[in-house]
């Protein structure tokens, strides 16, 4: 009998919720998977118990698309990485410049600090402060493949059949690097960029024989590496991390051109309605003991001053076994994406899927 | 005369009450359809028109015009993705016709009626499950490490692994099995209603089961296959998950272009004409199919 009438139930149910929780305040977040675990939300309750959080799991690509489809409303407090907040401001308007004085900004690593205020500056006011960084790079089974060291070694006919990669921008610009070419230096020209791009494009649908297949997420790219169908991939490097913890000989590679790193921010979406909420949870995340629970659940560094000891220890030994000093300092930030560098990236994917090689 | 319209009156009113609320009972039925149509048909299409139309100039700036639809014809690549998904949903079609019309005959006219009921029965329960999970279902049988590559080796047939994933014939057997009940009802519907005297009668008149199979079956099932056939080839040709997890490095589906062209490229306004240039597209095949088997839409679809 009580399973007949769910959706009265509910309707009643939400009525009555929507109606009790009328003071209480909602944070809507729009977010990585993993970049509000649990445990952080009900400690956040804890401390302001008068306001909710939702919580939308995303990328990238479809935060954007979500807030260009609302104008920038549905949500209070979205995180977009670094260099995607420049381009997209600028054409579609869908975030609101931030409020420095109401966030803690002495916690945050300079550095990072100094690079995203940087890039997400436009006419004086700023969009956007860190949150956590990572890298992208590659991966390899060291028993299988112990030289795998550079970009372009994804596409040594050695390795036939037995690496793998994402088809998305970031392979296009660690084959740049590989083919001795500075994208990011590029972007200021974008004829120069296309030339570029073009040399990239050859070369990938060349390499498109000796991989195996393009990985579209985390779960079948873990897939493929702990059951050895294949030795090496691109990979971002928290997968990584996590493979490592699973099977030793799985490593993280910082390419020899350097890795690619990220930064993913906090930005406040032009028509957000909880600005207070939004600045209160940044403020909370960034505490070193929430850092701690953060890090666990995303493999990610908080960029907080001395981010890195806040890892747990698995993760430590993880982020030791693949980064010298040296790879650190050899990290390349990607850089803004400028208007128009998306559409270009986007025709030369194209291209490349739609190569049938031969 | 003043009393025989005194008498008329209270009756003429209830009738009009009556005619009143037959009225308003019936455009409450039609609502949720009316409903329906405009708010999640018409208004997103016509949205998606007006989106597709616009040029973009430079940021923040648009005008209005064609140049979104120019472009799918200059560049390669976009129709021949298309042509190739055009391809392999016709192929689709085929498959699941060949195999559903055995299935349907067999529920239809040789299975007794308990039978009947746990055979349809057994072809629903995959709809039950999500087209997500019935794809990893396939990538687990298929993959390199997979359960089909182990038997073949335990059973000596191959010496190494085999890779069955990541490629066409992966994804041509993924949709195969996810539209093949689309096949099955309509097919089963029609041979329904077959008198079984016509086949009889066929082979009294001296044809053989290939002959009443021609010349009787087939053109007596021929709305239910041709109603079949075309809600396959729609649902293959607008299908994504398939065979975007089933398919490799050399399998586009047109449907990833579109999904590329608003999430990858920002750029809407050619995923939007793409979309149209797709429902024109298919619907211009379904249009030859109906010409060439002498069909029409009201005769197929709509009967079933």
């Amino acid at each position: 009998m009580r399973n007949k009438m769910p959706l009265a139930g509910l309707l009643a149910a939400s009525l009555l919720f929507g109606m009790g929780s009328a003071q209480a305040e909602t944070l809507r977040l729009l977010t990585w998977g993993g970049y509000a675990p649990d445990n952080v939300i009900a400690k956040f309750k804890e401390k302001y118990p008068d306001i909710d959080v939702e919580v939308t799991l995303s990328n990238n690509e479809e935060m954007i698309a979500k807030l260009r489809a609302t104008g920038g409303a549905g949500f209070d407090l979205a995180q977009p990485s670094h260099d995607r907040i420049y381009a997209p401001q600028l054409e579609y308007n869908i975030y609101k410049p931030l409020d420095l004085s109401k966030i803690d900004t002495s916690v945050m690593e300079p550095k990072l600090l100094e690079g995203v205020r940087a890039n997400t500056t436009i006419d004086g006011e700023v969009y956007a402060v860190p949150h956590q960084w990572g890298t992208s790079g590659l991966m390899a089974d060291k028993s299988k493949a112990p030289d795998f060291k550079s970009w372009g070694d994804l596409c040594d006919p050695k390795y036939k059949g037995k690496t793998s990669m994402r088809l998305k921008r970031t392979i296009l610009l660690g084959t740049a690097f590989a083919m001795g070419d500075d994208p990011f230096a590029a972007y200021a020209d974008l004829g120069k960029y296309q030339g570029i791009l073009d040399k990239v494009v050859d070369k990938l649908i060349a390499c498109k024989d000796v991989i195996k297949a393009y990985w579209k997420g985390g779960d079948d790219l873990s897939a493929m590496m702990l059951s050895g169908e294949i030795v090496a991939s691109e990979t971002w490097d928290s997968t990584a991390y996590k493979l490592y913890g699973e099977n030793p000989n799985i490593v993280f590679v910082p390419p020899s051109t350097g890795a690619l790193a990220w930064i993913d921010t906090f930005v406040i979406p032009r028509k957000g309605e909880a600005d207070d909420a939004a600045y209160k949870w940044i403020n909370f995340v960034l505490q070193p003991e929430i850092s701690k629970l953060m890090s666990e659940s995303t493999g990610a560094i908080v960029a907080v001053k001395g981010g890195k000891d806040l890892l747990p220890d698995a993760l430590k030994a993880a982020v030791n076994a693949a980064f010298t000093d040296a790879d650190i300092d050899n990290l390349k930030f990607f850089a803004n994406i400028p208007p128009g560098v998306e559409d270009m990236e986007g025709k030369a994917l194209e291209k490349i899927q739609a190569a049938t090689g031969g | 005369m003043v009393n025989q319209e005194r008498r008329l009156l209270p009756g003429a009113g209830s009738v009009m009450k009556h005619r009143d609320a037959r009225r308003l009972s019936l455009i409450l039925l039609f609502m949720p359809l009316a409903l329906w149509i405009v708010l999640l048909i018409l208004l997103p299409h016509i949205g998606m028109g007006i989106l597709s139309l616009r040029e973009k100039i430079g940021p923040r700036q648009y005008e209005f015009g064609l140049a979104n639809y120019i472009a799918f014809f200059q560049e390669p690549i976009y129709w021949h993705i298309m042509a190739r998904t055009a391809v392999i949903s016709l192929l689709v079609t085929v498959l699941a016709l060949i195999v559903g019309f055995p299935v349907s005959y067999y529920i239809a006219k040789i299975a007794g009626p308990r039978t009947r009921g746990a055979m349809f029965m057994f072809c629903l329960i995959p709809l039950w499950v999500s087209d997500l999970i019935r794809a990893f279902g396939w990538i687990l049988l298929l993959r390199e490490t997979g359960v089909i590559s182990g038997i073949l080796q335990w059973t000596g047939l191959a010496s190494a692994p085999v890779e069955l994933l990541y490629n066409d014939a992966a994804v041509v057997v993924g949709l195969v099995y996810t539209v093949m009940l689309f096949m099955i009802v309509p097919l089963t519907s029609t041979l329904d209603g077959m008198d079984d005297a016509m086949i009889e009668a066929g082979y009294n008149l001296g044809g053989n089961g290939l002959t009443v199979l021609r010349r009787i079956i087939i053109p007596y099932a021929m709305p239910g296959i041709v109603s079949g056939s075309i809600i396959v080839f729609m649902l293959t040709a607008g299908s994504y998950l398939t065979p975007v997890l089933l398919g490799g490095k050399y399998s586009s589906w047109f449907t990833q272009t579109i999904y590329d062209q608003f999430i990858t490229r920002y750029n809407w306004e050619s995923g939007a004409a793409f979309g149209f240039l797709l429902l024109f597209f298919t619907s211009f095949v379904v249009w030859i199919g109906l010409k060439l088997s002498g069909q029409s839409l009201s005769s197929t679809v709509a009967r079933s």
